[in-house]
């Protein structure tokens, strides 16, 4: 019964998603101001629509619970004998379930902005709430026509495959659901923009409805890669944090369009000005998420995590992005020329860098794209290429440098207009961080040049961060601002452990006999025993290794060589010891002929800033978000008084004052 | 972006990269990762028997006409779907070796009651020792090995019944 209870309630969405659309569609042929009365059937439809969405999850996620083997997902995917965290987090860890959790994202998202959203037109919204359902119904179409996740198998399987083993981790149980939350968190942003200018109306009122569901989609994205990348880093064995793998570009794309979307559309709701630029990223950021999407779905791309997956489904989703994307460009190409670009600024003001730092991202993004794409080009003409971090390192430090010098200094800046002259001190403050810095690190030894340039600019940055908060009362700053330099200083923190990281790294590949010593970055490891232990699923070896610092008290690190069983695979488990300082990693290899273990250790110096940077990032955004939806609620307390007053005034028979 | 044509450089370059991304879809794809073993002589292995009921199996088997390695698991899926395919290859008189990956006795005698025996030996193969050393990659494999002991074929995945025919040509060749 389970599995048609969640079929049933996928097709009945797919059909509310129709109506949504339709109905929402009809707000076109309203005038500006008026309702079409045919409307009024958009947000309730989207409601339901989300309801029956999260049903439909909710019932997959019961039937992997329950390891329901009689549906081919659950057979195909789990195993009776997986830990109930495993056989839960394993719903999202296939296709067809991820599809699900997709779909089930966007339809909840898209209830929650017909639910509350009130402050915009009636008609803007119900034309986004049209463009919202035909998302949806596309996806909604792929799910039922192409990959069934309810589909029954003829005879109950006896037992289960399992699932892949490196899957079989903590990390994808936060990962992909934070990951999909924000990309498609970008569809509410996508839908909104599409609206915004089928309606003609793209002003700051818009933006600041926009800008809450991009602040949230993008700490969302923030908190998935971060996350992410430290499950890449200790989980894959490898003792790197940023591959530049596709499908970590996959969702590093979608972010940088979003970073540079919450820019401008902060821009267009204080200053009304970067309209046409404010609807472009508003599509390019949700047709990233998509094109992500795409790519790790289609088996187009080859990678160490992609899903395999046929031709046919990836021809299929090729079919909806062209559909969406090459709609929603289309329409953006004829309708973006009636949109009046919104005010002026001079060159330098506030506006003026923010302009910058958007067009370094957007050249970023072009770079990312490129070096992913790339080898699908090659491909086309039978040539195969790897693109890596040779490419990827120097081509975005090239933008990226400029980028973070000017986010030391735009935040200083005035909106409209403001003069070089008037930041003298606080640019020679930066200026003098960077190169005493780097003069600093320099002096110590050779260093490679990149991260050289990297801790040069996180110190400045670091300081340059909290600059805006200089000469003002602490406490009657907004909250907004406080998640901007919160913001900003984690990206310095970042910057700093990535640089450290790349620059100060040492490394260890020893072949060791049971009893025998190796040195790394002032620890010393002594190999004590390898043994075989068992787990649910897998059994491993595991080597004790003591690891003592300066002659000090051993600490026991237990890497581990896993195999699973079901389906067979090995994984290497990495062992981390961590010091405020950095982390010694430690992974275990084979054993040589002669007996001895291969052990190979890193000292990483302050590699975990990179995460905490990305977790300050994160708390910056909501941190904005908490302010903004603070500073609404107190808009609309002094509003209400205002219409009070009027009406008083009014009943007075005085002239109405003028609102705002 | 006083040009209107700028407006439409964004749909230039999706419609690009769609068109790129249609083409390679279209294209056949290496999905598998054969073996670098073909043309080369097994290597040497002896396994114990995998239950009670038939022998191990060894290198030393395969001498004086082609036959069939099977690399198969009572816990795997697809070895129940292609259980039929190789009872049909034992009814033409084809000679199977299994190999257990990883499996308990009363799990393969289980199996084996359920879904047939087509097997004339099955070597227990618990660490994969044997599997990853002639270059499998999962379960199930059936490996074609000719009369002199060296592989001549390598089929990846479950044997679906049309690939009988097939399998039962490449024994032919190998002869």
């Amino acid at each position: 019964m389970i599995a048609e209870i969640g079929l049933a309630a996928l097709w009945l969405a797919a059909a509310l998603a129709v109506l949504q659309m339709i109905s929402g569609a009809f707000a076109l042929k309203a005038g500006e101001g008026e309702v079409n009365p045919l409307a009024i059937y958009a947000r309730p439809a989207a409601v339901v629509q989300a309801g029956l969405a999260v049903l439909a999850f909710a019932m997959l996620l019961w039937a992997f619970a329950t390891t329901d083997l009689s549906i081919k997902l659950v057979a195909t995917n789990s195993h009776s004998m997986k830990p109930l965290i495993y056989k839960i987090t394993g719903t999202w860890g296939n296709h067809e379930g991820s599809m699900l959790l997709w779909v089930g994202v966007l339809a909840l998202s898209g209830g929650l902005l017909a639910a509350f959203e009130r402050r915009l037109p009636e008609r803007t919204i119900s034309a986004t709430l049209a463009v919202q359902g035909f998302v949806a119904l596309g996806f909604y179409a792929f799910l039922l026509l192409s990959s069934n996740p309810f589909e029954r198998l003829p005879v109950p399987a006896i037992e289960g495959v399992g699932l892949n083993p490196l899957l079989q981790d903590i990390g994808l149980a936060i990962h992909p659901p934070t990951l999909y939350a924000g990309y498609v968190g970008l569809s509410v942003a996508f839908s909104l923009a599409m609206g915004a200018l089928l309606t003609r109306e793209v002003n700051p009122a818009f933006a600041r409805v926009m800008r809450r569901w991009v602040l949230g989609a993008w700490v969302l994205l923030t908190l998935g890669i971060t996350a992410g990348s430290y499950w890449a880093y200790y989980e894959l064995g490898w003792g790197g944090w940023w591959f530049w793998d596709p499908v970590e570009n996959a969702s590093l794309m979608p972010w940088l369009a979003a970073t540079a979307l919450m820019h401008s559309v902060s821009v267009l709701a204080a200053r009304d000005a970067l309209r046409t630029w404010t609807i472009m990223l508003g599509v390019l950021a949700f047709s990233m998420s998509m094109l992500g999407t795409f790519l790790v779905r289609s088996g187009v791309l080859t990678s160490v995590h992609a899903f395999a997956v046929d031709p046919e489904r990836g021809a299929f989703i090729l079919g909806l992005l062209g559909l969406y994307i090459g709609g929603a460009f289309t329409i953006f190409a004829l309708r973006a020329g009636a949109v009046a670009e919104g005010k002026r600024f001079a060159a330098i003001s506030r506006e003026g860098a923010l302009v910058f730092n958007n067009v370094m991202l957007s050249a970023i993004l072009a770079i990312v794209l490129l070096g992913t794409l790339y080898p699908l080009v090659t491909e086309a003409f039978d040539v195969r290429v790897s693109v890596g971090p040779p490419y990827f390192n120097p081509a975005s430090a090239m933008f990226a440098v400029p980028m973070f010098l000017v986010m030391a200094v735009g935040p200083l800046l005035r909106w409209k207009d403001d003069s070089p002259k008037r930041l003298k001190i606080e640019a020679m403050v930066i200026a003098a961080l960077l190169i005493g810095a780097i003069a600093l690190v320099s002096f110590f030894g050779q260093f490679p040049f990149l991260p050289l340039l990297g801790l040069g600019l996180a110190a400045a940055l670091a300081v340059a961060a909290f600059l805006p908060l200089r000469g003002r009362a602490l406490a009657r700053v907004p909250l907004a601002t406080w998640g901007m330099v919160l913001a900003h200083f984690g990206v310095a923190v970042s910057l700093f452990g990535m640089a450290c990281e790349g620059a100060f790294t040492e490394e260890r590949l020893a072949a060791v006999a049971v009893g025998g010593t190796e040195q790394v970055g002032g620890f010393s490891a002594t190999l004590q025993s390898v043994t075989p232990v068992a787990g649910p699923n897998w059994t491993a070896l595991e080597a004790r290794l003591a690891v003592s610092e300066d002659g000090g008290e051993p600490v026991i690190l237990t890497p581990q060589a896993r195999s699973f069983w079901s389906p067979p695979q090995s994984t290497s488990e990495s062992a981390l010891l961590t010091r405020w300082d950095g982390q010694l990693y430690a992974v275990i290899g084979n054993q040589a002929a002669d007996g001895r273990w291969q052990i190979r250790m890193w000292w990483k110096p302050f590699v975990t800033f990179i995460w905490y940077g990305g977790l300050l990032i994160a708390l910056g955004g909501i941190l904005a978000i908490i302010g903004r939806v603070q500073v609404e609620a107190k808009r609309r307390r002094a509003s209400a008084i205002g219409d009070e007053r009027r009406a008083g005034l009014a009943a007075l028979g005085a002239e109405p004052v003028p609102a705002e | 972006m006083n040009n209107r044509l700028l407006l439409w450089v964004p749909l230039a370059l999706f419609a690009f990269i769609a068109d790129l991304a249609g083409y390679m879809l279209t294209q056949e794809k290496d999905q598998f990762v054969e073996s670098t073993m073909i043309g080369q002589p097994l290597p040497d292995f002896a396994l114990k028997p995998a239950f009670a009921g038939l022998p191990g199996a060894a290198k030393a088997d395969f001498t004086g006409k082609p036959r069939l390695l099977n690399i198969w698991a009572s816990w795997c899926l697809p070895c129940i779907a292609e259980a039929p395919q190789l009872e049909a290859l034992k009814a033409q008189g084809v000679e199977i070796v299994g190999i257990a990956i990883r499996d308990r006795p009363e799990d393969v005698a289980n199996f084996l009651a359920r879904h047939g025996n087509p097997y004339v030996r099955i070597g227990a193969d618990d660490i994969s020792e044997v599997q990853l050393a002639i270059g499998s990659s999962g379960v199930p494999e059936t490996f074609v090995i000719d009369a002199k002991g060296v592989i001549r074929y390598q089929h990846i995945g479950d044997i679906r019944p049309e690939h009988v025919k097939l399998l039962l040509a490449e024994l032919e060749k190998a002869k």
